[in-house]
């Protein structure tokens, strides 16, 4: 079980977050003038990496905000959390 | 007990209390301070089970958590009955029961023992292979198999038991309190770190706790006698906390573990009671020093698993501190040093050692003199080549091994034991190590997988980490907790350690033996009975991952979970592939390292604690009125009000034509309510709504359609505007939580330029809706003081209200088709309003309705309930909802989805509705239905949805997802049943009062 340090309230336990997939992906802003295929490409396409991925979580149970976090999915190691908006600190 | 089985002088075990037990029914004594396991030994009880597969007769093996023989069944109770206990890890008290498994009619004579006999014939996976065809009747065979395995028995009764679950918090956390635990947690402890120090035994020291031999010494004493010292100082130090009858179950990521606290499986039955029997301890800490130490290996010969066979270092810890001689003539079986302490030990208090066979060729460690100079026999470059006896060990074979060890060769000395020692070296217990995604790295020098590299804050220290001598293991752990805490402790650094050498290593995975291989039977995984035999089929049948080997041949799958038979499975494979054992990996040790109750599991979150339950504010007039409850995720809902005799179906025919000839009354506090405010409000319910949002008046109502991106209805509820700038939504009852989550997404990610607050205040207001003809002369009668006349409080309208001084929000909407109310007052209310209204109701005999009314009232109006109408799989263009799609607006959550090619498409299943050609027959719902009735394999069309028999229309009625449906109107369809098929005609879903007369009734 992770320790996740919310950027807004600080350590906590895991069971206090939920994980909402793939962060950076952001919704068009004009989906009527998109195709199938760039539409799909937001809706369905999805990393899964084995490795450095970048996540969005929200401490769901605590104080409710969205984060991103930066986590190596080969072994769990948390390596950032930041805010929404904000750039990731690692490439 | 037999007396000539125990030694008197003995420091652990209270000989002055007696303790009675009861084994298969027999009653035993023992003593304070045994084990189930110590006790039995000492009535000369070897045999305690059967194998699995086989039936053979099994004894103790071990004196730990890794014994795979000697697991039991405890106590009788069929609420309280445990099976898989092992006997080494039982706590001997009074009035304890233990039978064996395993076994019928007894674990002395044995039916399904006849499998021994027929053993060439059950190989592996023998099962899987025979079973197998054809395929249908593996349900039957397995009901026979299964009987005649039978692993123990579950409890028939729910556990009595209490268990608990604590958090726990620390710098330091040491797991085993052996010799290098007992430093560590030292030196953390008196640096100032909070530490917290656990053993599954019931006192600290581990092996060395007992180790009172010259060749072992601290400071010029025996190593027992300094670690005693350490121990006693222990106890004055303020940031240690030591737990003991506590086993470390599993090692997750960011140090998080789970230990259990048994608090109460040591004491008598009549003391048990009432107290917490265990406790999960979730323990977070910020360092982890493993010191698990290790555990000895078998060796792996021809009938290596008679009875009175057993582990060299157990039977010395049995004899060292349980005072219990395991037999009176016993032999020693070796290829490294430590049966020679046995040896030593067994000598000192009085019992014979016949001969220790060594496989190495010679060697002149300082034990192994020790042990010659007390006279003991040695047979060295020798290895045992059969054992005999059926219930018991009563001889060995031993024959001298050829110079590369793969054959025996020259006579066959026989040589009567009753108990044999084996010592096949030593293996680390790297478990926890590998659970917390450690990765292990080979040392072919002794064959040991040790703790490599880490992500974690953590350590291994002592013989888990393959220090095995006295001294390396001081020295080792000494510098490593140092440079670990990162501090100076100086205590150990001046030790003077004697510690015997071991200086020759010899392993043979797989002894030979004069038979052939096929013909001599070597276990490996004794609990599962798998012997070298099977493996060896297995490599020879193509398998080659240890991962497959192991699930074919179920090495290591036993619920010890292969502690003593992985590393041989290993070695074996390796050497008959030809690879090396560090290239093969290792199978994964998973959680937990020994087996939990679900008792702990679950600690105290059973019964009504299992899941909350919510309550409305009205509830308790519910349960007064008789009402029958349906659970609506956590929401305990008045499901309907039967009277007297009243049958379910009678009492909503009841309530519903009550609520459409007169009144009706509805609990509907349950409904999610969500308050929205800030200038954005309105644009921020355009996106998420279907429809626009943004012309509403103040003081009206909306009804709002609510998808996710990929175009499918989520969610759908009423919204009313009460101010420019704040609104409140409704939504589902078991929606509520996920759209405020959805919604706080998308504004906190999407779109954080809105301002824009929700706020969740479902549990604030109680909601008491009021239908029917006569709800306006209710309403009138409850709040005189409100105009109630169309013009002024159309429907789609709300008002403020107040009632008895208190403020009240009420709604003219209508989820039945009927001229309806909805008063919103804050809960603490809710049932006095409720009652209010019911009394001003009773001269137009208003009627209390549950869920299942509403459900019927508004499926004759053809109203969707999002998740039982769609399932995720519904556009609003599905159910034939267009109008709510809001042509207009260029954007809202889903929009694009709407006509992306799948979304389009003619043939999508559209929501109708069903008209049964006999109007009594009511569907089932989830029912199919198909356009064809002869024909095989037929099309499935589609499926009701929603079904009921409507009393105001006075016949069957139904909701239904079908194929093109919206083209098929008119058209018969089948609905397929077990015993008959029922035809149905498709319709239009809205079955009464299609232009919405009642709604100004």
């Amino acid at each position: 079980m992770f320790l996740i340090n919310c950027p807004y309230c600080g350590e906590r336990d895991q069971s206090e977050f939920t994980a909402g997939g793939e962060a950076h992906i952001v919704r068009p802003k004009q989906p009527t003038e998109l195709s199938d295929d760039q539409w799909a490409e937001f809706l369905f396409m999805r990393k899964n990496i084995k490795g450095i991925q970048f996540e969005r979580w929200s401490h769901a149970h605590g104080c409710r905000k969205w984060f991103n976090m930066v986590r190596d999915t080969s072994n769990d190691k948390i390596h950032a959390v930041y805010k929404m908006g904000e750039k990731p600190p690692i490439k | 007990m037999s007396k000539d089985l125990r030694i008197t002088n003995n420091k652990f075990i209270d000989q002055t209390t007696r303790i009675s037990f009861k084994f298969d029914g027999k009653t035993l004594y023992g003593f304070k301070g045994d084990t189930l396991a110590s006790a039995l030994l000492a009535n000369n009880i070897h045999l305690v089970g059967r194998s699995f597969k086989y039936h053979r007769p099994r004894g103790i093996m071990a004196c730990g958590s890794e014994e795979p023989n000697a697991i039991v069944q405890v106590g009788s109770d069929a609420s309280m009955t445990e099976p898989n206990t092992r006997v080494t890890e039982i706590e001997l008290y009074e009035g304890l029961e233990a039978t064996s498994q395993n076994c019928w009619p007894s674990v002395n004579f044995d039916i399904g023992a006849i499998n021994n006999f027929f053993s060439p014939l059950i190989p592996a996976a023998f099962y899987y292979k025979t079973f197998m065809w054809p395929a249908n009747f593996w349900k039957l065979y397995e009901y026979f198999i299964r009987k005649s395995a039978g692993l123990g028995k579950s409890p028939t009764k729910p556990d009595k038991d209490i268990y608990d679950h604590r958090y726990l918090h620390c710098d330091v956390l040491v797991v085993g309190g052996g010799i290098s635990g007992i430093m560590a947690a030292k030196t953390a402890a008196k640096n100032n770190l909070n530490t917290v120090l656990i053993d599954d035994k019931i006192n600290l020291g581990g092996t060395t706790l007992f180790q009172q031999n010259e060749c072992f010494k601290i400071n010029n004493t025996y190593s027992n006698e300094w670690l005693k010292k350490e121990i006693e100082s222990l106890n004055s130090l303020k940031n240690l906390t030591i737990k003991t009858r506590t086993s470390l179950a599993a090692y997750h990521s960011y140090n998080y573990l789970l230990a259990r606290e048994n608090l109460t499986d040591h004491l008598d039955i009549n003391e048990k009671k009432d107290k917490v029997r265990q406790r999960l301890w979730k323990i977070r800490a910020k360092k982890v020093i493993i010191s698990t130490g290790a555990m000895e290996r078998p060796l792996i010969f021809n009938n290596n698993d008679r009875p009175g066979i057993m582990l060299s270092s157990s039977i010395k810890k049995y004899i060292d501190y349980y005072g219990v001689k395991c037999g009176q003539k016993i032999s020693l079986f070796t290829n490294n040093d430590s049966a020679y302490e046995t040896a030593i030990s067994l000598n000192n208090s009085g019992v014979n050692v016949n001969s220790v066979i060594d496989i190495r060729d010679k060697t002149n460690s300082i034990i192994v003199k020790q042990a010659e100079e007390l006279g003991i026999k040695i047979h060295w470059k020798s290895s045992i080549v059969n054992t005999n006896g059926y219930k018991k060990i009563n001889s060995i074979e031993i024959m001298k091994l050829t110079d590369d060890g793969a054959a025996v060769v020259g006579e066959k000395i026989k040589e009567q034991c009753d108990c044999l020692g084996i010592s096949g070296g030593w293996t680390p217990r790297v478990h926890l190590f590998t659970q917390s995604g450690g990765k292990l790295k080979f040392r072919d020098e002794d064959n040991v997988f040790l703790p490599d590299k880490s992500e974690l804050d953590q350590i291994s220290i002592g013989s888990c980490n393959g220090d095995f001598e006295l001294d390396d293991v001081i020295k080792n752990s000494v510098t490593l907790t140092n440079k670990f805490l990162n501090v100076d402790n100086n205590d150990y650094e001046n030790l003077e350690i004697i510690s015997s050498k071991e200086t020759t290593k010899k392993n043979i995975w797989l002894l030979p033996s004069d038979k052939l291989l096929s013909k001599a039977k070597q276990f490996l995984d004794f609990q599962n009975d798998s012997t070298a035999n099977d493996i060896k089929l297995a490599l020879r049948e193509g398998f080659k991952s240890i991962e497959h080997v192991k699930r074919y041949t179920t090495t290591g799958m036993a619920t010890d979970q292969g502690k003593l038979s992985n590393m041989h499975a290993l070695g074996i494979i390796a050497e008959t592939a030809g690879v090396k054992m560090g290239e093969l990996g290792t199978t994964t040790f998973r959680p937990p390292y020994t087996p939990l109750t679900f008792g702990a599991i679950v600690g105290r979150n059973v019964g009504e604690f299992f899941d909350i339950t919510r309550k409305t504010p009205i509830h308790d007039w519910h349960v007064e009125n008789k009402a029958e409850f349906e659970n609506v995720g956590q929401w305990k809902r008045a499901w309907y009000y039967p009277k007297k005799n009243e049958s379910m179906h009678d009492a909503v025919q009841r309530e519903s034509k009550a609520a459409r000839d007169s009144a009706g009354m509805l609990d509907a506090s349950t409904l999610g309510k969500i308050d929205i405010q800030g200038t954005d409000a309105s644009e921020f319910l355009n996106r998420v709504y279907t429809n626009a949002w943004s012309k509403l008046e103040i003081g009206k109502c909306r009804y709002g359609l609510m998808l996710n991106e990929d175009g499918m209805v989520y969610d759908d509820g009423v919204t009313t505007r009460l101010g420019e700038n704040h609104y409140i939504m409704t939504t589902t009852t078991g929606g509520a939580a996920n759209v405020l989550s959805k919604l706080e997404d998308y504004l906190q990610t999407e779109w954080p330029e809105l301002d824009v607050y929700l706020t969740s205040v479902t549990d604030q207001f109680a909601t008491i809706s009021i239908c029917g003809p006569n709800s306006k002369k209710i309403l009138t009668k409850v709040i005189p003081d409100l105009d109630l006349s169309d013009k002024e409080f159309p429907h789609m309208s709300f008002k403020n209200a107040s009632i008895n001084n208190i403020k009240c929000r009420v709604m003219r909407i209508s989820f039945t088709g009927e001229h309806s109310y909805e008063i919103n007052i804050q809960s603490s209310f809710g049932k006095s309003v409720w009652e209010k209204c019911f009394e001003a109701g009773k001269e137009f005999n208003i009627t209390p309705y549950g869920t299942e009314t509403m459900h019927l009232l508004r499926a004759e109006k053809g109203f969707i309930i999002t998740g039982q109408d769609t399932d995720g799989t519904m556009t609003p263009v599905d159910l034939q909802m267009d109008w709510i799609i809001s042509k207009k607006k260029y954007d809202f959550i889903g929009k694009r989805s709407l006509y992306r090619s799948d979304t389009i498409r003619d043939d999508r299943k559209q929501l109708v509705g069903l008209i049964t050609e006999d109007p009594k027959e009511v569907l089932e719902e989830g029912a199919q239905i198909v356009s064809e009735i002869n024909k095989k394999p037929v099309e499935m069309l589609g499926h009701v949805t929603s079904s009921y028999f409507s009393p105001n229309l006075n016949k069957s009625i139904a909701l239904a997802v079908v194929k093109n449906g919206k083209n098929l109107k008119g058209h018969k369809m089948f609905v397929p049943m077990k015993n008959k098929t029922i035809n149905v005609t498709i319709t239009d879903s809205v079955f009464l009062d299609k232009d919405n007369k009642r709604l100004n009734a």
